[in-house]
């Protein structure tokens, strides 16, 4: 692929990149070459090694080991600071506006252009964030404050604001995450400018659709390795997605349950505040039901309006044939549900209190009389559930803060199983867990549809839904797009409805 | 510097555990318990430094004054705990104080038509009013989500103009002596403000470390997003904490216009800031979620015997004001490098 092309410069080259941390390898052989004037996406499903390359160009981290090639230099950068005076500048999936400040005042925080005594020339500072935002074409005024943008222009904000750097490599990492069918047109017309001035853009996105619109080159990472590089133009989508899914499923999944036909809970054109739409589905008694879509789908805000954790409450819910309307989660708790949420340091876990105070959560009426915890009752119950859980804790009283990601995640399943529920809702239930806990919790979620549960599931990782699920529900935009029968489902199908 | 965030934890946990010798244990318990060393250490200082002090007249003076401040701090640490803050005590104090004494005033002109009226019946009331006080503000934070800080800076500002009003910005002498008895009496030879701060202290003790409530106000400050989430209801714990710290300062304002025989509407100007001090000295985190009652009587007893010990050494009041600063933020820096280590 490199050989037709001799003639253009490389603007970054990396190759046999390495990186591992505390022995544990995160990517073992990084290449990339980014051609001047080109959109190279970097694609690749979770721990593939996107980011952790990413970080080695920014200079966030340090390599083990390889090259990395900057205009044909070999370079090694210290700081990100380093790689933004070796012209490589980011656009941060995580936006970090100061909300107060104009919009010109973002985007030169920290070196402001300035006049006699230090004072800030305003005047300056105001006409060339000016100029900066209409040659990108963004409707925005330097003067509005952040604070009153929505959250596409912010972002937009953010990549003028990189491009202010007039850096030759641009990374950008999910942009259009947050922004709408417009704005990333938008985005993607100042992606052709930079283009036209010969500047490269290192592009990672999820959704695939996009990578084939607006990227010339791709490579892809699976497993911390490099697999293949190439034109977009000579590659379908379903190429592109066998060559990020790569292998086929192991069997590693225990799949002991089988669904019955008795509906537990039935969805009737539900709305939320977020952007869903028009979401109907059924749950079986015994099944596994996977909700599978990108992140900003929609996925999570279903679980929220049947958890009772959204305002708006539009659309109609029946459990086992009763009309159902979740207005709290102590109503839903009441009703058997139970909800592992995404981020369990957000949302899972009070990190200040002890594993059996995390345990006991969800539980505190069950656990307590009017006046008092019945006694010792709280230390049982815990105890019971870290046996049951192979929860590796040295007491009930330490504090859960001290515990690995796997058995912080697991004392989360703790708690809902606790309250004995009948639906569990889980949201990412095996994100930044090992693959030892990983199994286990596999196995715990399987066997809970066995004995007649039911499991709504949202995952990213296809090897999960593929590996536990007995039919899919495919997300895309706030609706669904698609149900997969356990034999239609494939990696392909899934991401073919969700991209 | 550039290490992750991963690594640093990954790292850590083992050190702590392995890394433990003599000197090191020594170092994590002078972390656990210094302020409680702290105020051994002084203890015996003053013991030697003043013949005076280890006498159960000094002890009992300091104890009662204590009283009225650690009342108010146990308070505080309910709506600390919560992530919250209470700065209008000092004002509930006043009015409280006001309110009940005008049905338990001998004094004809400042008494409520036909008083005076049964002690009982006057402090049930300032138990109200101040309940009711802590009610509007609980009100504001929990359902209308105003930050606490400017709410009770708000209730600081109008209790206080409630109160001159309330008395025309007089006092109100001449307190019926079955009143006075919460402020002067003695049971078993142990003045009842010292008897009441003792049973509030245990309650509260109870409450937090025995009760469902107890364990929501925890959760709730810890984590607010994952007590939702638990089916617990953020709002009504925070409103019952404005309401617990409301009715305490109550208490406390009584307790004061009793012992001193007057109300005064100028009474518990800045005892905020004491109760706060009392609860960070105490260990508890202004963040939420973390601290015990039991830190909280350290703090305020430690402020106390500072007070004291300086009075009975000679030592200008003013230097008082500049060690309980020094105080504050040394027992906050304490506790953070504690909370980094873990």
């Amino acid at each position: 692929m490199s050989a037709a092309n001799k003639d253009i410069p490389l603007l970054l080259e990396a190759s046999d990149v390495h990186k591992s941390f505390g022995g544990v390898v995160a990517l073992s052989d990084g290449q990339f070459r980014l051609k001047a004037g080109s959109v190279h996406a970097l694609c690749g499903g979770n721990g593939a090694g996107k980011s952790t390359f990413l970080n080695i160009v920014m200079g966030i981290l340090q390599r083990d080991a390889g090259t990395v090639l900057r205009n044909g230099r070999p370079v090694h950068f210290e700081s990100p600071g380093d790689a933004l005076d070796n012209g490589i500048s980011i656009v941060e999936q995580e936006l970090s506006p100061v909300p107060f400040m104009t919009v010109a005042e973002n985007i030169f925080l920290g070196r402001e252009p300035l006049r006699a005594f230090g004072r800030v020339d305003f005047r300056k500072m105001n006409s060339e964030a000016k100029i900066l935002l209409d040659k990108l074409g963004f409707d925005i005024a330097p003067t509005d404050r952040m604070m009153d943008l929505p959250v596409a222009k912010i972002q937009l904000v953010e990549i003028a604001k990189a491009l202010s750097y007039n850096a030759e490599i641009i990374i950008m990492d999910e942009p259009t995450s947050a922004l709408g069918e417009a704005e990333a047109e938008q985005l993607f017309d100042a992606i052709s400018l930079l283009k036209a001035q010969g500047k490269g853009v290192i592009y990672v996105s999820h959704r695939l659709s996009e990578i084939l619109e607006i990227a010339d080159q791709y490579t892809v990472f699976r497993d911390g390795r490099f697999i293949a590089d190439g034109e977009t133009a000579a590659i379908t989508k379903e190429d592109l997605i066998h060559l990020i899914v790569g292998r086929t499923l192991d069997d590693g999944f225990p799949k002991t349950n089988t669904p019955t036909d008795r509906v537990r809970l039935s969805v009737k054109g539900i709305n939320s505040d977020n952007h869903v739409r028009d979401v109907t589905f059924d749950l079986h008694e015994g099944e596994v039901l996977a909700l599978y879509g990108l992140m900003g789908s929609g996925r999570t805000e279903v679980l929220d309006r049947l958890f009772g954790l959204t305002r708006c409450r539009a659309g109609q819910i029946t459990l086992d044939g009763e009309p159902f309307d979740p207005k709290s989660p102590a109503m839903a708790i009441g009703k058997g549900l139970a909800f592992v949420t995404e981020d369990r340091k957000e949302s899972g876990l009070v990190l200040s209190g002890s594993v059996r105070d995390n345990i006991c959560l969800a539980s505190l009426p069950m656990l307590s009389s009017l006046t008092r915890m019945k006694p010792g009752v709280e230390t049982t119950a815990s105890g019971r559930m870290i046996d049951l859980f192979g929860i590796k804790a040295a007491t009930t009283k330490m504090p859960v803060s001290g515990l690995s990601g796997g058995n912080q995640q697991k004392v989360v399943l703790a708690k809902w199983f606790l309250t004995e529920p009948g639906i569990l809702l889980l949201d990412e239930p095996t994100r930044g867990v090992d693959v030892g806990a990983k199994s286990e919790i596999y196995r715990i979620i399987s066997s809970f549809a066995a004995d007649g549960g039911s499991v709504l599931m949202i995952s990213s990782e296809t090897d999960e839904v593929l590996g536990l699920a007995d039919r899919a529900l495919v997300m895309r935009d706030g609706r669904l797009t698609g149900e997969l029968s356990r034999s239609e489902m494939s990696a392909k199908s899934l991401l073919h409805l969700a991209a | 510097m550039t290490e992750i965030p991963e690594q640093k934890t990954t790292q850590a946990v083992p050190r702590a555990k392995t890394g433990a010798s003599g000197v090191t244990d020594a170092l994590q318990f002078a972390q656990k318990f210094g302020v409680l060393i702290a105020l051994v250490l002084l203890c015996i200082f003053l013991t030697f430094a003043n013949e005076y002090f280890l006498t159960g007249r000094n002890i009992t003076n300091v104890l009662r004054q204590v009283s009225i401040n650690g009342i108010l701090a146990i308070g505080m640490t309910f709506v600390i705990l919560t992530r919250g803050i209470d700065l209008s005590v000092g004002s509930i104090v006043a009015l409280t104080g006001l309110v009940s004494a005008s049905f338990a005033t001998t004094s004809s002109v400042a008494a409520v038509a036909g008083g005076p009226y049964p002690a009982w019946l006057a402090i049930g009331l300032g138990l109200v009013v101040g309940g009711a006080v802590g009610a509007i503000s609980g009100l504001f934070v929990a359902r209308y989500r105003v930050p606490a800080f400017v709410v009770t800076l708000g209730m600081l500002s109008a209790a206080r103009g409630l109160a001159l009003l309330y008395a025309e910005g007089r006092p109100i002498p001449a307190l019926t002596d079955s009143y006075r008895w919460i402020g002067t009496g003695e049971i078993l030879r142990i003045p009842v403000p010292i008897v009441i701060f003792a049973i509030v202290f245990l309650v509260a003790w109870y409450v937090l470390n025995f009760t469902r409530f107890g364990r929501q106000v925890y959760a709730v400050g810890g984590n607010p997003h994952a007590a939702v989430v638990s089916g617990i209801n953020e709002g009504r714990i925070q409103f019952s904490v404005y309401v617990i710290s409301g009715a305490l300062a109550g208490l406390a304002g009584m307790i004061l216009a009793a012992r001193t025989g007057s109300a005064l509407p100028q009474a518990g100007i800045a005892y905020e800031l004491d109760a706060i001090a009392a609860v960070v000295i105490g260990g508890t985190s202004l963040m939420g979620g973390i601290g015990t009652v039991g830190g909280t009587l350290i703090g305020a007893l430690l402020i106390g015997i500072v007070n004291n010990g300086l009075d009975l050494l000679g030592v200008e009041s003013y230097y008082q004001q500049i060690i309980k600063g020094v105080l504050i933020v040394a027992a906050v820096l304490l506790d953070q490098s504690r909370n980094k280590r873990s």
